[in-house]
């Protein structure tokens, strides 16, 4: 599976009860290193639940799904866990900074865990990242002291500290205004940049979607017909 | 990595601080109060003992047997067909035989003090009144050394009753009763039939009415003449240097001289039993208190998990292990009980140090007394450890809570 960095087949995911759920259903998609795909879809259609089974954050009921050509179905909680520590990165809708911490510790943190890095140096690429993403003077904020687009940027740094292969937002511009907006959209174009990473975008901001390398259109919790699931490696 | 764990546990404990403050002096001040009361009750009990084993003897060898005599011809035939009932036992000549071979024996033994004493009942008729006593017959040399009478001597000396054969020690309740002083001549008889003239030398207060009422203290070989036993003795009082010793060395003493011998701790076992009662309800009280204390810190850490769900789900997200958040709430079970253990012990030390110099009286009492206050590295291990295993343990259902939350299910309720 030579390029694609993340793969499924007949992915789905139901939900138990009473009356069971179908969140999604066969999903098979491919989506190369170096990609920026675009998931969109009315609401409910399952966007959301897609990109956490690609995130890894929840299980598919059936379906295969492979990572970096890894089949991930085997794998218990911390496997899983460690595999989100080290090749994903998340940035979702509302910011997600853990409140008691400064946007430098923020970003630190998933160094940190990882363990890879001394305190100096993820201090230090902290730093960095912040720097790159022009929050430099708002490190030692709280995040109640940042704005929508500049906590929403601390976030992409914190998605960013273990470098991952993948980044995975969950309408990242959902809630912020327009010239935010646009500089988290520019960030995330930018991320693919180099053709290393992959950068996966739920939206419905289809003026975003349309920046994107690819589209896939989920409807009813499948791909919609004509969405071209594999574009880029053919 | 621990240090990323307890920094997050940090944060969150500080973004709370009243609600931390608030734990944190349950769990302080249970272990104070733990500390104080427990050292109350100790230093009680430890003074109830002392005064037991001062004013008791250690062992005290009777003139009987533990044990029923076996008749000779059940010896003889123990599984006899036959079984003879309603033997009459053989009439003991009263009093403890070869006693003073008894007491060469006890002497020989390290660290023990024994001495001969004869018991018996006496009547005492003074100004219309009469008194029934109990004549305490011992050598007058060894009083000292086997009891503790000395000590509560108001007028005249032991010594006395060394100097004149004829004198005698009485209580101060008698003395009040019958309007006796010292140097007074009293007249007791015994069922013998016997009397005789005695002067008291001396006149005790111990503070337990009936005793000062009813016990004298007379010269062994008078006691013998009273009631008309001579060389006989029927108590053979033991005091030992180390009176801990006194279960082991009574059931060897009783297995040599074959008289029933009693230890301190066997003579006073409703009382023990007492105290251990006690201990067991005091404790369970002063660990009600930690357990009190425990439920505000499950309180706590149960509201910071149900308001840090989206952080819970944030840090999973970025790939936190689900033993790694559980690892963050106990971490705050274990700062809360670290942390009232380290207010909570000094406290309790300054209350323990406060009680110990105060000073009351008990009523109808002149006497200032203290508080008795008794305590030791074990007190504080205790509270120390009991204090911190109800902060962890308290920690432990809502850190297993917070594991076993699933970020994506945090994350659909946030509407992302």
């Amino acid at each position: 599976m030579s390029g694609a960095v993340l793969k499924t087949e007949g992915l789905a995911r139901r939900l138990a009860g009473e009356i069971p759920v179908t969140l999604v259903q066969d999903i098979d998609l491919q989506i190369a290193r170096g990609e920026f795909v675009a998931i969109t879809g009315p609401s409910g259609s399952g966007k959301s639940s897609l990109l956490y089974l690609l995130g890894l954050l929840d299980q598919p009921t059936s379906g295969k799904l492979w990572l970096e050509d890894t089949e991930t179905s085997s794998f218990d909680e911390d496997e899983l866990a460690d595999v989100r520590l080290s090749k994903l990165g998340f940035v979702f809708q509302s910011n997600f900074l853990l409140p008691e911490f400064t946007a430098l510790e923020n970003v630190e943190l998933p160094m940190q865990r990882l363990g890879r890095l001394s305190n100096t140096e993820a201090k230090a690429r902290a730093l960095s990242l912040l720097g790159d993403l022009g929050l430099a003077s708002q490190a030692e904020k709280l995040p109640h002291q940042l704005s929508g687009g500049q906590s929403q940027r601390v976030a992409i740094a914190r998605a960013l500290a273990n470098d991952p292969a993948i980044v995975l937002a969950d309408e990242p511009t959902g809630n912020l205004d327009t010239a935010s907006s646009a500089i988290v959209r520019h960030i995330l174009r930018d991320l693919t940049k180099d053709g290393e990473r992959t950068v996966v975008v739920v939206t419905h901001d289809m003026d975003f979607a349309a920046e994107c390398d690819r589209q896939i259109r989920i409807v009813d919790g499948r791909i919609a017909k004509g969405a071209a699931s594999d574009a880029r490696l053919t | 990595m621990m240090s990323v764990f307890l920094n997050i546990a940090l944060h969150h404990l500080l973004a709370r601080k009243r609600q931390t403050l608030v734990s944190l002096l349950g769990i302080a001040l249970g272990t104070a109060f733990f500390l104080g009361i427990s050292a109350m009750m100790q230093g009680s009990e430890t003074d109830f003992i002392h005064r037991l084993i001062d004013n008791s003897p250690h062992i005290t060898i009777q003139d009987q047997y533990r044990n029923s005599q076996i008749q000779p011809i059940a010896r003889l035939y123990p599984n006899a067909v036959f079984q003879m009932h309603r033997v009459k036992p053989e009439t003991e000549t009263r009093g403890i035989r070869n006693y003073k071979q008894d007491i060469d024996y006890l002497l020989g033994l390290p660290g023990v003090q024994a001495s001969p004493m004869l018991q018996g009942q006496g009547l005492l008729s003074f100004a219309g009144k009469d008194e029934a006593l109990t004549l305490n017959g011992m050598i007058p040399k060894d009083i000292d050394q086997v009891s503790t009478i000395g000590r509560y001597m108001v007028d005249g000396s032991i010594k006395d009753l060394t100097e004149n054969p004829d004198g005698i020690i009485v209580g101060s309740e008698l003395a009040r009763v019958l309007s006796l002083e010292r140097g007074e001549t009293i007249t007791i008889s015994a069922a013998t039939g016997q009397s005789h003239a005695f002067k008291i030398v001396g006149i005790f207060h111990t503070g337990r009415a009936s005793f000062d009422e009813t016990q004298v203290f007379l010269s062994l070989k008078r006691v013998q003449a009273l009631l008309d036993r001579p060389n006989r003795a029927n108590t053979i009082v033991v005091k030992l240097d180390d009176p801990y010793r006194a279960q082991a060395l009574a059931a060897q003493i009783e297995a040599h001289v074959a008289y029933k011998a009693v230890s301190w701790q066997e003579a006073s076992e409703d009382i023990l039993s007492t105290l251990a009662l006690r201990n067991i309800i005091m404790y369970s009280v002063v660990s009600a208190v930690l357990v009190v204390a425990a439920f505000g810190i499950y309180n706590v850490i149960s509201t910071v998990v149900m308001e840090k769900q989206r952080d819970i789900a944030i840090l999973k997200s970025m790939g936190f292990h689900a033993r790694d958040i559980q690892q963050i709430f106990l971490f705050q079970g274990i700062l809360l009980g670290a942390c009232g253990c380290a207010v909570g012990l000094p406290l309790g030390t300054a209350i323990m140090y406060a009680l110990g110099r105060l000073t009351f009286k008990f009523p109808g009492s002149t006497q200032l007394n203290q508080m008795p206050i008794d305590w030791g590295w074990k007190q504080f291990a205790v509270a120390g450890s009991f204090a911190f295993v109800a902060a962890v343990g308290a920690a432990v259902l809502p850190a297993r809570k917070a594991a076993q939350l699933k970020p994506v299910d945090i994350l659909r309720g946030a509407g992302a």
